[in-house]
């Protein structure tokens, strides 16, 4: 796990061809980096350091800066909830609060179990889905107690697995950086690498 | 909005005042200059501008009214009109300082910048007064450590960032980042990756606030207790400005002081915490005599009458030249100076070597066509041709680092091993060990007649060759310094020949390792040398007529002096602060020499290996304990101050200089330092025009020599603005002035200082010859002759062998380093570098034990495979094993081009 895969290094290195400067890559890396352990290994980090010519230090400080990357392990699904102010009217502080009850955690914490991590977060741009919650950055709304309850039990029995990924996978980040949708067929593995849907 | 005026300036009105500028000058400098001063945190002259704290918001004209602008980002502009003192910029400047104070512990009488701190200045000149945040404070756990040598406390930490951007932009050496956002962002390094570089101290300079702490100063004193002095670092060739701060009689604090031609306000942290060697307590304090077999106290008076004894019988037996002295790169000019003098005109001896055969020849420095550190970094191109400097002249790393980095100076790195400059470097061509000539030969060769360089490739002459073409010798200046103690001096020597003989006007800037080396061969501490460099047949004349005798003919340098003393031709030997046994690239010939020796002196600040086996041991007064004068490598002489006293009876080298040749019935004719200067302005020819009063009177940047050649500095430097090194003018400064006209003023306010006008040095006025007008008259200092240093023979190639190559570490077991409790353990331990295929070839892993052998001795260590390291090279650190252990000296024949070695597996 914890260093990037000869396929992510792969992958990682096609992303920094595409920029002018190396370090522009590092968001990008860190992503991928992100996709594939769920959060940023310091292995990982060091790999993505070396990939963009910086320092690890570097790449951990830029990393701290975003919400969405993550420096520290964190539950199979990271549920953020927003308490700005449309989700706040909508009742949002009390829906975190039963998160948190119904969790035994704290926002911030994982459960023992590693199935859930809890945030509590700004606006999500879903004002129209108040109180909105986002389960690896896939929307869900108006989410209430009940409806928070019900979305714990279809996360934990798997019944969501088609819907949300496991937590780091941004099905974006190849499209955005401009890389061909299919490799050609070359090397060993042969095909076009799968994008990472389970993590089996 | 910039409209130039036909000139290229344009005018601001700053606070009701016009002020002339030029187009790109930031407004926060130009305020300065008029007397305006504007507080500020993040901004720092030395770095690139980010406007990150807004501490310097002002009010600036624009089209569209008035508004707050970061002065430290904005440049000027024709016409602007700035107010930094009115309602909407002080209430700006407050709300910054109120902010910057919410979460900040307020434990100033606790924290080491207690008294000298910008916040604590600025938020009583800049301030509210009062905060509005009733709020719990942010808590963190404090201090952390940072590096071995620094720690940080996060809960006074601005922000500024002058501490990342230092690390990042100066120093190449990212360690240091913000780690997350808000109110919850501190400086981190990454997990098991220290901030260890060779350049923290200075962040610990530069942070506005007691965020960044020293481990070598945390709670030695408060800035109110604190005495300074300006004077020059010695722990090496650069010769960065320093002020010297003491608290009680001891010296606690080192501060980078802005040269703008050396250093630029930064210092390498040996030189900055070096301060504790100082007052190590294994310092020698009293003569000392072999009685018995056994070192013990004697008075100076039976130690100087033995000196004497043990000379005279020389000289009676065996003849001036069966005396030899050895070293003085320790010692200040004037020390040199009367040393010289006593060993030419007293005991009538040319053995004399301040270089331990770990430098370059002595008549090749004195002679090199010169460049100073500003001619190397403004150059087009630098060939760079020595050890790391990173290692060995750190502050000279940095300011060849930051112009090839940032101002486009194309380097081409020669060394033999890539080093910490190959980073910047626009081309890679590592000469061979011993055959450097035949790569320079090679890089200046017409285009048609390149010739194959053997153990380097074609493509790296020919990228190398790219950088340099259509560039004249004017336009390159070449770093030139003993690239490694396993190949010989001359063949350096020999490869700058042939640059100087293929680039005509190329310059050079000798990369000498040892602190006044450069002075040493100034002074003539160099066999055939004389002060002023001219060498001893050729002035003969002219110091006849101004010193009396001198020596018939050329001495034997160090090596030829250890070799006469293990054949037992040597009757007596004097060591000036050197230690051949640890430093001498041959320990077995050193060993030898100085067991066999009947007659050993040493004078030193510490009980060197060496200084054990002498029959008299002298204790010299050691570097913040006496005055006189010290010449960096470019040739530039600055002063040396005194501020704390020598232990026990220390005294200058020069006294004990002038107490032997007492002894020796002659007056060596000056008892005081300044006479001295003044002998040597008037007796060597390179210093005249270096006067005392420019040499003694002047504070800053000091005098190159040769003066005739490169001019007095004309105006004191100017100084940067008091934030820029807090500490600095917040104590009490003795002796001259650190800038002319300029008395110490609080970092909240500033005075005006002077401007430093175009082109910076007027050419020199020379006193008009009035002396000796019928004697001999004044030789030249010598001339660059290529013709003279003739290529050695390359080794003979030996497909089983490496070439060895020594690799010199900042921290090592030299004496100073080892006498400096913060700096001792920092010393890496000894191991081999080879290529990683070479390794598989040999069948070993790496980290495993190998045995190095040579024709001379054989070391066991562990070996790292690397792959920076050239194919058929090993490197190998030096003086990184305990003084009484074998480190890579024992594997060194000094006779050798380069040293051969055999990797062998070790069983077991
Ligand atoms: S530690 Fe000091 S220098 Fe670094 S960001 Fe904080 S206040 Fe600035
Ligand atoms: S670079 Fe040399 S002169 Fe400058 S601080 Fe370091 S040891 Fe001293
Ligand atoms: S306020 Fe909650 S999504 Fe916008
Ligand atoms: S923003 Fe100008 S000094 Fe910090």
């Amino acid at each position: 796990m914890a260093r990037l895969s000869a396929e992510n290094r792969r992958k990682a290195e096609a992303i920094v061809a595409v920029y002018p400067e190396r370090r522009s890559a590092l968001i990008p890396l860190c992503h991928l980096a992100q996709g594939q352990d769920g959060y940023l290994t310091e292995e990982a980090m060091e790999d993505v350091a070396e990939l963009c010519g910086v320092s690890p230090a570097e790449v951990r400080g830029t990393a701290s800066f975003y919400d969405m990357l993550h420096t520290e392990p964190v539950g199979r699904y990271v549920i953020a909830v927003c308490t700005n102010i449309a989700c706040m009217l909508a009742g949002a502080y009390e829906v975190l609060g039963h998160a948190e009850e119904r969790l035994g955690i704290h926002s911030g914490q994982t459960t023992p179990d590693g199935l859930f991590t809890v945030e509590e977060a700004e606006c999500l741009a879903g004002c129209d889905k108040a109180v909105c919650v986002q389960v690896n950055h896939r929307f869900f709304g108006p989410v209430d107690e009940e409806g928070f309850d019900r979305l714990v039990e279809d996360l934990a029995e798997g019944r969501l697995e088609g819907t949300v990924p496991p937590h780091g996978v941004l099905c974006r980040v190849e499209r955005s950086v401009g890389l061909p949708a299919e490799e050609p067929a070359a090397g060993p593995a042969g095909g076009a690498p799968a994008r990472r849907g389970g993590d089996s | 909005m910039s409209e130039t005026t036909g000139t290229g300036e344009l005018t601001v009105t700053i606070n009701g005042k016009q002020v002339v500028a030029e187009p790109g000058e930031l407004i926060i400098d130009v305020a300065e200059r008029s007397g305006v001063y504007i507080p500020r945190f993040c901004y720092h002259p030395r770095m690139k501008p980010v406007g990150m704290c807004r501490m310097c918001l002002v009010e600036v004209s624009s089209p569209r009214g008035p508004s707050l602008q970061p002065a430290c980002f904005v440049p000027v502009a024709d016409g602007q009109e700035v107010n930094t003192d009115v309602d909407g910029a002080r209430k700006a400047q407050e709300g910054v300082l109120e902010f910057l104070l919410l979460n900040h512990p307020l434990d100033c009488p606790v924290c080491d910048k207690g008294g000298e701190c910008p916040l604590q200045d600025q938020a009583m000149s800049h301030g509210p007064g009062e905060s509005r945040f009733i709020e719990e404070k942010r808590h963190w756990a404090k201090p952390i450590v940072l590096g071995p040598l620094t720690l940080l406390d996060r809960e006074r930490c601005i922000q500024c960032a002058r501490c990342t951007r230092f690390a990042e932009e100066i120093a190449g050496e990212p360690l240091i980042d913000f780690f997350s956002r808000g109110d919850a962002i501190e400086v981190a390094t990454f997990p098991d990756r220290p901030f260890s570089s060779y350049f923290s101290g200075n962040t610990v300079q530069i942070c506005p606030v007691g965020a960044l702490t020293s481990a070598p100063y945390r709670f030695k004193s408060r800035p109110w207790d604190l005495e300074q002095v300006e004077t020059t670092c010695t722990f090496c060739g650069v010769g960065c400005r320093i002020v010297a701060q003491s608290s009680a009689g001891k010296a606690v604090r080192f501060l980078g002081v802005d040269s703008d031609p050396v250093n630029h306000s930064w210092l390498c942290d040996r030189g900055r915490y070096g301060f504790e060697a100082i007052h190590a307590t294994d310092r020698l304090r009293e003569p000392m005599l072999r009685r018995d077999g056994e070192l013990s106290p004697a008075s100076w008076n039976e130690a100087l009458r033995e000196v004497g004894a043990g000379l005279r019988q020389g000289l009676s037996s065996q003849g001036p030249t069966s005396i030899g002295i050895i070293g003085g790169a320790r010692l200040p000019n004037e020390d040199q100076y009367a040393w010289s003098k006593l060993a030419r005109a007293v005991i009538g001896t040319d053995n004399v070597d301040a270089q331990l055969g770990d430098g370059l020849p002595a008549e090749f420095v004195a002679s090199l066509p010169q460049a100073t550190i500003d001619d190397a970094c403004a150059a087009k191109a630098v060939i760079l041709l020595a050890g790391d400097l990173h290692e060995e002249l750190p502050v000279l790393h940095l300011r060849l680092r930051a112009a090839a980095a940032h101002h486009g100076l194309l380097l081409v790195d020669c060394s033999p091993v890539p080093t910490a400059l190959s980073e910047v470097a626009v081309a890679l061509a590592p000469a061979r060990p011993g055959e450097a000539a035949a790569l320079m030969a090679a890089l200046v060769a017409s285009d048609d007649e390149v010739p194959e360089v053997p153990g380097v490739s074609a493509a790296a002459v020919s990228a190398a060759r790219t950088v340099l073409s259509g560039l004249t010798g004017e336009e390159i200046v070449v770093v030139v310094g003993r690239t490694s103690v396993a190949e010989r001096p001359d063949s350096l020597a020999a490869a700058a020949a042939a640059l100087a003989k293929g680039l005509p006007g190329v310059r050079f800037l000798p990369a000498l390792r040892r602190a006044n080396v450069r002075g040493a061969i100034d002074m003539g501490l160099a066999p055939g040398m004389l002060p002023g460099r001219v060498s001893l047949d050729g002035a003969r004349e002219w110091f006849e007529s101004q010193w009396g005798s001198l020596p018939s003919g050329r001495g034997l340098d160090t090596r030829a002096m250890l070799e006469a003393a293990s054949a037992g031709t040597l009757r007596a030997l004097v060591l000036l602060g050197a230690d051949p046994l640890a430093d001498f690239p041959d320990r077995e010939l050193a060993t030898r020499a100085l067991e066999r020796i009947p007659f050993l002196v040493a004078l030193d600040t510490l009980p060197s290996a060496s200084a054990q086996l002498a029959d008299v041991v002298l204790p010299a007064a050691g570097f913040g304990e006496r005055g006189g004068t010290t010449t960096n490598l470019e040739g530039r002489v600055t002063r040396l101050a005194q501020k704390v006293v020598p232990p026990g009876v220390a005294r200058p080298d020069w006294v004990i200089a002038v107490e032997i040749a007492e002894r020796l019935g002659v007056d060596l004719g000056f008892d005081h330092l300044e006479g001295i200067w003044e002998e040597i302005e008037q007796v060597a020819p390179a210093h005249r025009g270096a006067t005392v009063s420019a040499v003694y009177g002047q504070p800053g940047d000091g005098v190159v020599v040769p003066v005739a050649a490169v001019g007095l500095p004309r105006l004191a430097p100017a100084r940067l603005d008091p934030m820029a090194t807090p500490g600095i003018d917040s104590v009490i400064t003795q002796g001259a002035p650190m800038f002319a006209g300029a008395a110490a003023v609080g970092s909240g306010g500033v005075e005006e200082s002077e401007v430093i006008e175009e082109g910076g040095a007027a050419p020199a006025e020379l006193p008009t010859e009035s002396v000796t007008p019928s004697g001999p008259p004044r030789p030249s200092p010598l001339a660059f002759d290529a013709d003279s240093w003739p290529v050695p023979a390359p080794p003979v190639p030996d497909a089983y062998s490496f070439r060895l190559v020594t690799r010199r570490s900042l921290y090592d077991h030299g004496t100073l380093v080892q006498a400096s409790p913060s700096l001792a353990p920092l010393a890496p331990s000894q191991e081999l570098r080879v290529r990683p295929r070479e390794l598989d070839k040999l069948g070993v892993a790496d980290g495993d034990r190998v045995r190095v052998r040579s024709a001379r001795g054989e070391l066991v260590l562990p070996v790292a495979a690397d792959e920076a390291v050239p194919a058929g090279v090993a490197l190998i650190g030096l003086n990184l094993a305990p003084v009484d252990q074998p480190g890579a000296t024992a594997l060194l024949d000094s006779d050798e081009a380069a040293q051969p070695v055999r990797i062998e597996t070790v069983e077991g």
